[in-house]
């Protein structure tokens, strides 16, 4: 394959060229920064709770005319009423398991502390996020316990969240453990909850916290699991459905509780949800972030694409005559084809090796700006390819619209 | 002359159906996106009160102990403790200033069968009003003397009247928050600042229809509602927050000019470093932001929006390449036509001013049909689940700025072909034919 004549057609169009260079290299730049955080958020989206997600429901809600749980009476009959709730929960027929539990992974509320390995708090610090429930709340979650035991039910505190009682045993997610006691022997030793001692009686393989935003990122799989029920004029659980009848749990469990006390609070928006619904909602921008990249990178790749389509097609149609004469000295169809394929090949070439550098460029100046991941290369690869490959099938139909020039062209005047 | 050129642009753009097609379509979405992030942005990072910004200043003091700071990177604690929030409430040291508290109000009907329900309720103090320019529809705020006496008076928005009153004047009249009651003194007309500024870092929502009630600090913490937010440093007792070791508090002072604000950050430095021999800070550390400073540390606009906003300016500068090369293309394949006009005897700047003419004609549509898709986005974004969501409209401004960009855009694509087009001398294209 002579380069020549492609080339000193190239150097005819200096101008189109440059422009077809620079579209190439800056679809390049930011198609292949825009796929990046595309998967990062799906990455991000997919992360596991920890928990078994289809049929756990949370519920939240308030009493009318709560007690106001300053003296330890009224913290009694908070208690109280309470504990009614879980016991109307449990006996619902589609409703395996329920606890008191003040949160949930993905959604939101979130009650947290430092860890340490004194009362003094020097030394390891790891910060968690504090599960507050009662001796169900591990089954409940469906949190795989992988060293030590449960909760015991005279374990279980209770208490209104500012209250001086702190619990003497702790289940911790094994990141926690691993962090405190990197020796792998964290099960039975005592350690200090905001310089309060407990017992680490247990360890779940993986409990997310309950919340996705950014500062609680460094320690996203951080728990623990507190045997405290929290009392309040509000008051949250955790309700395991029977396999498959989570809607009906759901309902069931709505009649259930407004049938106890008609006034309490407990809004169809928050108040009764699935962690499905709760992912849902907590993903939502992400999923909105993703889709409006993608959409932008697809219409970025056809307009570029069609402008490549639409300069050949002219130049095809001004070179006609000299198609002509290269067709009459002799050149076969599948020549002038492969002219303006290579002729493609090679503007497309030089697209993506600047195109490589600016979307190099661009990642470094999203790096400083926003906190954004280094690109890594297999994108950047997969870039270049897909453009070089979009470059051949834009020109494709121009460039056989160019091979069907007949001979005769070069004898008829332009 | 002008209406020879449209004409001779009509002829041209229309022999070529798809590439017009193409070149208007590509300019109109590269401007639709950037018009729909731009107006988003715009919204965002908006003055939320362009009167007063200038006046309002957010101080910062640094309780925490050295060994356990606020954050790793040295940030200043974003709240206050109550004691210090005081002391500079007392101090009177500014032409106004008040300290705030977000909390979830129980609100409870007193018509029966009505259900309680729960709305954005704001704890703070007498100036809150007067220092923000909150507009009063009935009655007004409360007096520093019912701050210190905790009296059980309150102020709600318009909407919460509208909803518990029917918008009759509801002054006088009580309202049952937390299962206790408090009489309203004052209804507020429409009042939601975008971003809702002083919020920020109390809890809740950024943007969006504003706060429900406002009650005295310390009447609604006697009545046991508690913020939304706490953070605390040291493990001492923490049942009673105003002296715990906890921030929770968000202080915002008036102060007239850059002198005023001098002095007042004087004044903080003083203050921390008496703290200091007091035993009770480590650190004499202050901070005295203005509003939009605060804003912008704050970083109130989400990395998501500015990154979809960069992400479109892209999108409109490929798109204007693109048209660029089209537009080269096509005047290009034009020299014999050029050729003849020349020879005929139309100058360079003719050529030139055809050809601009055709750009700019490419432009416009390019920009109305770009309006379009910028209402489209927009209408999506008002669909998003996002709290700014219900905010998102063209304005007159936008409106305008669409074309300007359309029109700028399309000329600055039509320069370089115009220009090449105006060179090209006629005896060889002549010849050529």
């Amino acid at each position: 394959m002579r380069l020549h004549p492609t080339l000193s057609a190239l150097r005819q169009h200096k101008a189109g060229v440059l422009l077809i260079v620079l579209q190439i290299a800056l679809t390049l730049a930011i198609v292949c920064n825009a796929i990046f955080v595309i998967g990062q958020r799906i990455e991000r989206m997919n992360r596991p709770t920890g928990t078994v997600e289809d049929g756990l429901i949370r519920i939240s809600q308030s009493w009318f005319g709560a007690p106001a749980g300053d003296d330890a009476a009224s913290v009694e009959k908070l208690d109280a009423l309470q504990r009614t709730d879980l016991a109307t929960l449990r006996n619902l027929p589609d409703v395996q398991d329920v606890a008191a539990s003040t949160s949930m992974p993905l959604q939101g509320m979130i009650y947290s502390g430092t860890l340490s390995l004194n009362a003094q708090q020097t030394g390891v610090a790891v910060s968690a996020a504090y599960y507050y429930g009662d001796e169900h709340l591990r089954p409940t979650l469906g949190v795989r316990l992988i060293a030590g035991r449960d909760f015991r039910a005279d374990e279980i505190l209770h208490r209104t969240l500012t209250g001086e009682a702190a619990p003497s045993v702790i289940i911790v997610s094994k990141p926690v453990a691993g962090k405190l006691f990197p020796d792998g022997d964290a099960l039975g030793k005592t350690v200090y909850q905001d310089g309060k001692p407990a017992t680490i009686v247990g360890i779940v393989e993986r409990l997310q916290t309950p919340t996705t935003a950014k500062w609680g990122s460094a320690w996203d799989y951080n728990s623990v699991l507190e045997p405290i029920r929290v009392d309040g004029a509000s008051a949250s659980y955790a309700v395991r459905a029977r396999p498959g009848r989570e809607q009906a749990a759901m309902r069931e469990a709505r009649k259930a509780l407004l049938a106890v006390d008609p006034l309490r609070v407990m809004p169809d928006s928050w108040g009764i949800q699935s962690l499905s619904q709760i992912r849902d909602k907590i993903y939502r921008a992400d999923r909105g972030m993703a889709l409006m990249m993608a959409a932008v990178c697809l219409i970025l790749v056809v307009v570029t694409a069609a402008g490549i389509a639409g300069l050949t097609s002219f130049w095809v149609g001004q070179r006609r005559k000299q198609i002509g004469v290269r067709r009459a000295l002799g050149a076969r169809r599948i020549d002038i084809l492969r002219h303006f394929q290579v002729e493609n090949l090679l503007i497309a070439g030089g697209g993506v090796l600047l195109g490589v550098v600016l979307a190099l460029a661009l990642n470094l100046w999203l790096m400083t700006h926003y906190e954004m991941a280094r690109l890594p290369l297999p994108y950047v690869g997969i870039g270049v390819l897909a453009m070089l490959v979009i470059g051949q099938a834009a020109v494709f139909m121009p460039a056989r619209r160019a091979s069907h020039v007949p001979p005769v062209v070069a004898t008829r005047a332009a | 002359m002008f209406g020879y050129y449209l004409d001779l642009a009509l002829r041209s753009l229309k022999r070529n159906k798809v590439l017009t097609t193409l070149m208007v379509l590509s300019l109109a979405l590269g401007i639709g996106a950037s018009i729909t992030t731009l107006t988003v942005f715009r919204l965002l990072s908006g003055d939320p009160l362009p009167q007063k910004s200038a006046q309002l200043f957010y101080p910062q003091l640094d309780p925490y102990p050295k060994d356990q700071p606020f954050s790793r990177s040295d940030k200043m604690p974003w709240l206050m403790t109550y004691a210090d929030a005081m002391n500079l409430m007392h101090a009177r040291k500014a032409t106004r200033q008040a300290a705030m508290a977000m909390t979830q109000a129980k609100v409870t009907p007193s018509t029966a069968g009505q259900k309680p329900f729960f709305s954005d309720g704001v704890m703070t103090t007498a100036d809150f009003f007067a220092m923000f320019d909150a507009p009063f529809r009935y009655g007004g705020g409360w007096s520093a003397a019912d701050d210190d006496n905790r009296m059980p008076v309150a102020v709600i928005a318009g909407f919460l009247n509208d909803k518990l009153f029917g918008g009759t004047d509801s002054v006088g009249r009580s309202i049952r928050i937390n299962e206790h009651d408090f009489r309203i003194v004052g209804v507020l007309d429409h009042w939601a600042p975008q971003p809702r500024f002083y919020g920020l870092r109390l809890g809740g929502h950024d943007y969006g229809t504003g706060d429900a009630v406002f009650m005295p600090l310390q009447t609604a913490r006697a009545d046991g509602m508690t913020p939304q937010v706490t953070l605390s440093f040291g493990s001492s007792d923490s049942t009673k927050l105003e002296t715990a070791p906890s921030i929770w508090l968000g202080v915002w002072v008036q102060l007239s000019g850059a002198a005023d604000a001098a002095a007042y950050r004087t004044f903080l430095g003083n203050y921390a470093a008496q703290q200091v021999t007091l035993g009770r800070f480590q650190r004499p550390r202050v901070s005295l932001s203005g509003l939009m400073q605060w804003l912008a540390d704050q970083r109130v606009v989400p990395d998501d929006v500015r990154l979809q906003t960069g992400l479109a300016f892209g999108f409109l500068l490929i798109c204007v390449v693109n048209t660029v090369g089209l537009l080269l293309a096509k005047c290009l394949r034009r020299s014999r036509e050029i050729g003849v006009r020349r020879a005929l005897g139309a100058s360079r700047g003719a050529i030139f001013a055809q050809f601009m003419v055709e750009a700019a004609i490419v432009g416009l549509a390019g920009g109305v049909l770009g309006l379009g898709f910028a209402e489209l986005g927009l209408l999506g974004i008002r669909h998003q689940p996002a709290e700014y969501a219900s905010l998102a409209h063209l304005d007159i401004g936008m409106f305008l700025f669409t074309f300007v960009v359309a029109v700028l855009a399309s000329l600055i694509a039509g320069l370089l072909p115009a220009w090449r087009a105006s060179l090209l001398a006629p005896a060889p294209q002549l010849k050529a034919a």
